[in-house]
Parts: C-alpha cells; sequence; structure tokens
C-alpha cells in the first residue's frame, strides 16, 4: 500500500478535549508528512 | 473552527508556496459532528459565515488522525502513544467513513 502521507505538507488542527495538535503532528511527521502549521483548539 | 486557525489555513493554501495536491489537513477532534463542521471548514468553506473561510471554498483533502487508513502509516509506536487511548473510546470506523464521504464530495467538486 502507497503511503500517501509520505511528503504531504499538513495542516494539522487538534482539540484540546480530543486529539491535541501535537500528538497528530508526531504521527504525520512519523509517516514521513511534514508539518505546516499545528494549532489545539478549545471549544468551551 | 476558530478564526485565527481559518486566517493561518487560508494564508497557507492561498500563498502559492505549495499547491494544493501537496496539502492536507488532518483533524482531531473527538466527537464527529464538530470534526465534519472543521472538515466542511476546509473544504466548501465556513458553515457559520463568520471567519475568514466563510465563502471561501478551498476544496483541501481532509482526515481524521482516528480513521484506520491512516493507521498503517504511523510507526506502531508512535501511533500507540499519542493516538491509542482514542481508539478504545473512538467508533475509529465511523470516522473513516464519513471522512471518506466528504473527500470524495470535494473531490467530485
Amino acid at each position: 500500500m502507497e503511503n500517501w502521507l509520505s511528503g504531504k505538507s499538513a495542516i494539522v488542527i487538534g482539540e484540546r478535549d480530543g486529539v491535541q495538535g501535537p500528538a497528530i503532528a508526531k504521527c504525520v511527521e512519523a509517516a514521513g508528512g511534514k508539518v505546516v502549521y499545528a494549532v489545539t483548539e478549545c471549544f468551551v | 473552527m476558530d478564526l485565527e486557525s481559518q486566517a493561518n489555513i487560508k494564508r497557507i493554501a492561498e500563498s502559492g508556496g505549495l499547491s494544493k495536491g501537496e496539502i492536507i489537513v488532518v483533524l482531531g477532534a473527538s466527537d464527529i459532528e464538530g470534526a465534519e463542521i472543521s472538515a466542511q471548514t476546509v473544504t466548501s468553506g465556513d458553515p457559520s459565515y463568520t471567519g475568514p473561510l466563510a465563502g471561501v471554498p478551498l476544496g483541501l483533502p481532509v482526515y481524521h488522525i482516528l480513521e484506520p487508513d491512516l493507521k498503517p502509516f504511523i510507526p506502531e509506536a508512535v501511533y500507540e502513544e499519542n493516538i491509542g487511548i482514542w481508539t478504545m473510546a473512538t467508533d475509529t470506523k465511523d470516522f473513516g467513513e464519513r471522512f471518506k464521504a466528504i473527500r470524495e464530495k470535494v473531490a467530485k467538486g
């Protein structure tokens, strides 16, 4: 299966009460993607 | 999605430095409805019509980090450390099906 994440530029929108931005960013980068923007939003 | 995030995404997508084929958006909201609203914001525009992406259909490919289709490409140790706990509390298959439908809709224009 082709790793389509590899080489992609990823905009990461995490959520405080869900999966947070840094956790998503680590996964994307470990898969070969490049994180160009990452944030953890807070909905209250 | 908050207004600052919308402004930053708009700037990145429209800067010209990256082609649309290179950019993806990866979400992490734990509730599917909230995630779908964020997905809508980066594809067809801000549905609340309050942010910088109101009326701006960026059409970016959008994924959720909990989709089963992403898991094979993430090293297992990294996945378990950062995402693993959420897979026990979430219907990841449902996330996968809904986001796949969103991407197919975007691809059709």
